[in-house]
């Protein structure tokens, strides 16, 4: 395959101090507060979780969906590296700066949310490790990914500060990062789901089997792509740049396929299991499960038309839905899904959810200040593909 | 892209998706976990108990914990469940009426609940860090505050919810029943010598004993002739104290011999077990189901590194090919 011209990327440049920022800064400080009231009276004071529920959104939004969210760089990498696809090269960068942020962040959320955070450090030390735990291999590998990730992105950086010498060395060992960051991913996406198995029978058939790892695996790898759909029309919109629809057009076509693998698995073990029958009962469980599926169809059948895979608001309209199947996919096999008894509620207070506004705050504030101070989008006047 | 080359890119692909999908291999396989050789705990059988509680009180005794208030004056321990303050409650079930003892229609019945110690317990799976354990020796399910992060999967993972958190602390601990191993110590300054719930029970529906003598004990009283008078260990097997009861119309279960593998604390009951809170549950554990998956993907590193060295051919062929970042 010969190399593509590409426009090298550049800072965005403008100003720092905007409605956006100053609102995003804000949502932080709000965020913060609610943290200082959780550490000083307990994870009770500010969250609605309870011995029924003790998973609430700070681990089920912000580390199931948030690391799901930030896969695009995941799922980038396997297209370009992987699959050598060089012509989504413009895409790496910013989908990598992206699932930087949400993964560090899903991993502040999670010690935020450890009752003694301060014992985190034991999962990693032999002695405490228990390697049987599949939240052991989770967030062994998760920590690793973000150390990588940051190894990826690092050249940012180099460049920005002229370090060419120290850029050329790391530059002979990425293959060796960019294959890290492919199977850890791989690794821990599943694992999200795995971690649901030994709940046994405490979960409804239509989310426990032994292929869900499988299907977060999946899902985590095509949301990585509407998330690249979703963020470029954001930042296209919001930065005034234009629309990469060529390249996007082509993501959405790999997009659909991975979705369409996802609902013949989904499918075909629901029925090999027999747990169709539970879609049909007169319960929140199957409702639920249906508004998951629907949300799944949608993009399959809109992306199925090649010419909707070249209208920017049907793109946009398959990621959002791709981006909410996946995100009820995690809330319905971790919350909606499970029960371990009777009289238990969960719905998550204001505060809780202040929390998590915040976090996503901290995403997008870094996000739009790092692209305007750093060389992550490609430079861009020149044309719209 | 050759089609060579495109062959082996997708061979990467399958193996790493056949590597991520494939059915547990039987030799990787984990079975259930089995009786360790001298299994301690608990029979409670809800016919001899007559809801007075004292095992609830004795268990808070024995392990320091404060009362709890679920009444407006706020005068007596009144915990309506186990919780961050509690580690065993005796809940009640009653149906229309509620007139006669152990009969599913117009009557009621009273359950134990805390940890059952289970065989193959979930919660030890779970656990990242090692603060849950099982003792080889005497099955006795731990936790240890010291080793524990909080992160609340054992409460999650445990089949009959637990596990519990203490969610009004700046430093939090899980509470859960350790079968009172503590009192085994020598600076054990209580007035009791083994489980408190049980030494203190006055009817002999909760003892304290080896398991398999307490699973004999459990089938014969299942083989008795309802209404028939037998005699009835109180506090602990062997320890020489009996009393005369009436043999009830048990539900022809002890449960806790086959669920999951089986647990170490076992009950019978006059009234089915679901409608105490006690579901049906298969005998395969949950733990070894997850553990199987989990052993035969990432058994040994061996399937990751397989992956990984092909993830590493594709890396280098990509960024040669596409010729990035080499000047
Ligand atoms: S009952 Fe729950 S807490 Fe007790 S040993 Fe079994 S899984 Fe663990
Ligand atoms: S809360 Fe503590 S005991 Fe429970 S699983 Fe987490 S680390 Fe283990
Ligand atoms: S064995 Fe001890 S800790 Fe467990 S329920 Fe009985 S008194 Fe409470």
């Amino acid at each position: 395959m010969s190399n593509h011209a590409h426009s090298a990327p550049a800072p965005l440049g403008g100003s720092l101090v905007t409605s956006l920022t100053k609102t995003m800064a804000l949502l932080i400080l709000i965020a913060g507060a609610v943290l200082v009231v959780r550490l000083v009276l307990g994870i009770g004071s500010v969250t609605n979780v309870n011995d029924g529920y003790t998973w609430g959104i700070w681990v089920v939004y912000d580390v199931m969906v948030g690391s799901a969210f930030a896969c695009g760089g995941y799922s980038v990498a396997l297209l370009v590296y992987i699959f050598n696809k060089g012509e989504y090269h413009p895409l790496v960068r910013p989908a990598l700066l992206g699932s930087l942020f949400g993964y560090t962040l899903a991993g502040v959320s999670v010690i935020i949310d450890l009752g003694r955070y301060w014992n985190t450090w034991h999962i990693f030390t032999p002695g405490w490790a228990q390697i049987n735990s599949v939240m052991f291999e989770v967030a062994t590998c998760i920590s690793l990914y973000v150390v990588v990730m940051w190894i990826e992105f690092s050249p940012v950086f180099m460049e920005k500060f002229n370090k060419d010498e120290l850029r050329k060395k790391l530059g002979r060992w990425m293959f060796l990062f960019i294959a890290l960051g492919a199977l850890l991913p791989s690794m821990h996406q599943s694992s999200l789901g795995s971690m649901l198995i030994v709940l046994g029978t405490q979960l409804n058939p239509l989310w426990q089997s032994l292929l869900i790892p499988v299907f977060y695996l999946l899902t985590a790898i095509s949301v990585g792509y509407a998330i690249v759909i979703f963020e470029s029309t954001v930042s296209a919109i919001g930065f005034k740049r234009p629309f990469e629809l060529g390249i996007l057009a082509k993501l959405s076509k790999v997009m659909w396929g991975v979705i369409l693998v996802y609902l013949v698995v989904r499918v075909a073990d629901l029925v090999v299991r027999g747990a169709v029958g539970e879609a049909f009962k007169p319960n929140i469980m199957a409702l639920m499960f249906w508004i998951e599926m629907a949300f799944f169809v949608v993009p399959a059948v809109l992306l199925a038309k090649a010419s909707n895979r070249r209208r920017p608001d049907k793109l946009f309209l398959s990621a959002a839905c791709m981006m909410t199947g996946t995100f009820l996919l995690r809330i319905n096999s971790y919350l909606v899904g499970y029960e371990t008894g009777d009289g238990w509620n969960y719905f998550p207070s204001l505060a809780e959810m202040g929390l998590t506004i915040g976090i996503i705050a901290i995403e997008i504030l870094g996000y739009v200040v790092l692209v305007r101070l750093l060389p992550v989008l490609p430079k861009h006047e020149a044309a719209v593909k | 892209m050759s089609m060579d080359r495109r062959q082996f890119l997708k061979g990467v692909l399958a193996g790493g998706a056949v590597a991520a999908t494939a059915a547990p291999a039987p030799a990787e396989a984990r079975g259930n976990l089995t009786m360790p050789p001298k299994a301690m705990g608990l029979l409670y059988d809800g016919t001899l108990c007559i809801g007075c509680k004292a095992c609830v009180s004795a268990c808070k005794e024995s392990n320091g914990l404060p009362p709890e208030f679920s009444t407006e004056d706020h005068m007596w321990d009144t915990p309506l469940d186990i919780s961050g303050k509690t580690k065993n409650i005796i809940k009640m079930y009653k149906d229309g009426t509620g007139e006669v003892k152990d009969r599913e229609k117009d009557g009621y019945a009273f359950m134990k609940h805390s940890c059952l110690h289970c065989v193959d317990p979930s919660c030890v799976s779970a656990c990242p860090v090692s603060a849950m354990r099982k003792n080889p020796e005497t099955g006795v399910v731990t936790y240890d505050p010291h080793d524990c992060i909080g992160c609340r999967y054992c409460v999650l993972a445990c089949p009959f919810d637990v596990p519990r958190f203490q969610y009004d602390k700046a430093f939090p601990q899980i509470v859960k029943c350790e079968l009172c191993s503590h009192l085994a110590s020598p600076d054990n300054h209580t007035r009791f010598e083994y489980s408190a719930c049980a030494q203190v029970c006055p009817t002999g529906a909760t003892i304290f004993g080896p398991t398999d003598e307490l699973m004999a004990e459990a089938k014969r009283r299942l083989a008795l002739k309802p209404g028939t008078d037998y005699m009835v260990p109180r506090g602990k097997l062997g320890g020489g104290d009996w009393q005369m009861a009436k043999a009830a119309n048990y539900v022809p279960q002890v449960y806790g011999e086959k669920e999951l593998g089986g647990t170490q604390v076992l009950k019978l009951s006059a009234v089915p077990f679901d409608k105490l809170g006690y579901r049906d549950l298969p005998e395969r554990s949950f733990a070894s189901i997850s553990e199987t998956m989990q052993h035969s993907l990432y058994g040994y590193l061996i399937a990751p590194v397989v992956v990984l060295g092909g993830l590493v051919v594709a890396a280098k062929h990509s960024l040669r090919d596409q010729d990035e970042d080499q000047e």
